[in-house]
């Protein structure tokens, strides 16, 4: 396998973790939005930034996998 | 001399030398025939040039030449970038101001002077040539600078329109930006940095937030062959320095010692927290730097890696699986340009916050 | 490894070109927008602000109304009892005067009456004095005519007199 490959198979990797986090973060935001409609904008804004900085690491990855590819 | 360079570097800057390619050269390696390879595509696309290339015609490409800039030994040398006659592999080789220029891969290597032609050894390095310091206006530079005029142009009629109705009730377009600008006060400035503080970060942040986005947008635009400014390491490193010099300029003692001496933790945890802290600071801009990099750049090379399949494949019967694909994703892109923009924004104001915020 | 190295021409370029539109939208663009917007919130705050005030004072102005017109209408009620009470003395006072005048006029009549009967009784005692002195005079005139029935008479009136 070349050292190209294994990057790709590391910019998959960052991208399942990040999935995970990402998910996760929505899954609640829109829990918590179900629950309480009325803090809708500020529970939108929290995880677009929480979601932001789970996806970071994900891309410090996907920049590790370019620096090799 | 230095004169002469001088007009010609104003004559370059100021009026862009436009010259479409109407010449009668015979681009020898013609690329019919050849193998049709995505990602030497992609990456061609997604990386900065010398020119704006903006479609084929008759096998020839129709492009806008714009002005390089070098500063070599010999001072500042300019000259058009068509005179390499849309060579992009080292063959062409241009003498200017005493020293011998070819274009490789969308970089200029000023060759030595016994050398014909640039060499490489196995690693990419040039054996025979170097790298001049290059403030080229790439076609990055270009689309920023149109970014710009149309920023001046909506804002500054905006602000206009303001001064013309005595009542202060916005019209026209500034009907349109004063929403955005509200949000960006309301939502952005004044919940990250706090009530009394955020005025004076108001500029940068409204700055920063209009200057990604309307990028954003313009590398989603095809027929400009999406210069993807914003997708670019340089541009959004300049930014994240940007926002790391503010963050760290106006950071007052609370912050400082949150960083050196953390406050409220026995003190083995503070000398274990100070260099986390340190690395944390310089993380965050980097972090800043990589997601908008990553991101745009990444739409990019979805929306052309979809459009590659139909060559990849060599079949007309996938293009509406794949011009389908493309557009489902052009739109989440769209969505993407603003989410960016505001991510930057909203996170740079995070970190003013975080550098001016009281004790408590 | 190309695509993550940032160019240095490019840098240059967005630093100049980013401080450049800072500075220029600083000044000409989000100035002017900013202060406008923050102008019409001001304006929009004094307003409400000077409208809730209008109606407070509008609300007192109405409870004075009210109280105004409940004040006037006690007097006015108060007026109508006094004048009612005022109608009534006056009534009461011109009937005692009346009376009064009528009981004066009658005593004053009866006094009259009695005057005028007195002066008609005295008027007619002098005249029956008069008369019986003519009568009189008469009498002894034909009496006195011959001198027995004189003397006779002096001698009765002597003896008369004398008696006394």
């Amino acid at each position: 396998m070349t050292i190209t490959g294994i990057a790709a198979i590391g910019a998959g990797l960052a991208a399942i973790g990040a999935g995970v986090g990402i998910g996760k973060i929505g899954g609640s935001a829109m829990d918590a939005m179900a629950r309480q409609p009325e803090m809708h904008g500020k529970i939108q804004s929290s995880a677009l930034i929480l979601a932001a900085f789970v996806e970071a690491v994900a891309l410090f990855g996907v920049v590790v996998a370019f620096l090799q590819g | 001399m230095r004169l002469n360079t001088f007009k010609n570097v104003l004559f370059s800057v100021l009026f862009l030398a436009i010259s479409f390619a109407g010449y009668a050269f015979e681009n020898s390696d013609s690329k019919e025939g050849e193998e049709f390879n995505p990602k030497e595509m992609i990456l061609h696309h997604v990386k900065d040039a010398h020119e704006f290339h903006l479609w084929d015609w008759k096998g020839r490409p129709v492009s806008l030449s714009l002005p390089i800039i070098l500063w070599t030994d010999n001072g500042l040398t300019t000259f058009s970038s068509s005179k390499f006659h849309h060579d992009d592999n080292g063959k062409v080789i241009v003498e200017e101001n005493g020293n011998k220029f070819v274009k490789f891969h969308e970089k200029i290597y000023q060759l030595e002077d016994n050398a014909s032609v640039i060499e490489f050894d196995e690693e990419h390095h040039p054996i025979n040539a170097h790298k001049p310091l290059n403030f080229s206006i790439t076609r990055n530079v270009f689309m920023m600078w149109v970014s710009v005029v149309v920023l001046l142009l909506i804002f500054l009629t905006a602000a206009r329109s303001y001064k013309k109705s005595s009542d202060g009730v916005p019209t026209g377009i500034a009907g349109f930006v004063e929403p955005l600008i509200v949000f960006v006060r309301d939502e952005i400035g004044k919940p990250m940095i706090g009530e009394h503080k955020y005025k004076r970060y108001m500029p940068y942040l409204l700055t920063i937030f209009f200057f990604i986005w309307i990028n954003n947008i313009f590398g989603l635009i095809p027929i400009l062959n999406g210069a993807n400014l914003s997708g670019n390491i340089a541009f959004t490193c300049t930014l994240a320095v940007f926002t790391f010099i503010i963050t760290t300029l106006s950071g007052n003692s609370n912050y400082w010692k949150h960083i050196f001496w953390m406050p409220g933790v026995p003190v083995p945890m503070k000398i274990f927290l100070m260099p986390i802290e340190i690395i944390g600071m310089f993380v965050k801009p980097i972090s800043l730097m990589i997601r908008l990099f990553a991101n745009i750049t990444a739409g990019h090379v979805i929306i052309l890696a979809l459009m590659s399949l139909i060559f990849v494949f060599k079949t007309v019967a996938i293009a509406p699986v794949s011009v389908a694909f493309s557009l489902f994703i052009t739109v989440i892109e769209i969505i993407v340009t603003a989410i960016q923009a505001y991510i930057f924004t909203i996170l740079s104001a995070l970190y003013f916050g975080m550098a001016t915020e009281d004790h408590h | 490894m190309d695509l993550i190295t940032p160019d240095f021409g490019l840098v240059f370029w967005t630093a100049i070109t980013f401080l450049f539109l800072l500075l220029i939208l600083r000044k000409f663009a989000w100035k002017p927008i900013l202060g406008a917007v923050s102008d019409r919130e001001e304006g929009i705050k004094n307003a409400l602000k000077s409208a809730e005030n209008a109606r407070k004072e509008m609300e007192n102005l109405h409870a004075d109304n009210e109280r105004i017109l409940k004040e006037a209408r006690a007097e006015r009620e108060a007026m109508l009892k006094e004048a009612r009470e005022i109608k009534n003395k006056m009534i009461e006072d011109a009937k005692d005067q009346a009376k009064e005048e009528a009981n004066k006029l009658v005593a004053q009549a009866q006094a009259s009456i009695e005057t005028e009967k007195q002066a008609a009784i005295a008027e007619l005692k002098s005249q029956v004095a008069n008369l019986s002195i003519d009568i009189a005079e008469k009498v002894v005139r034909e009496e006195l005519s011959n001198k027995d029935k004189q003397i006779k008479l002096v001698e009765s009136m002597l003896g008369e007199a004398t008696l006394n």
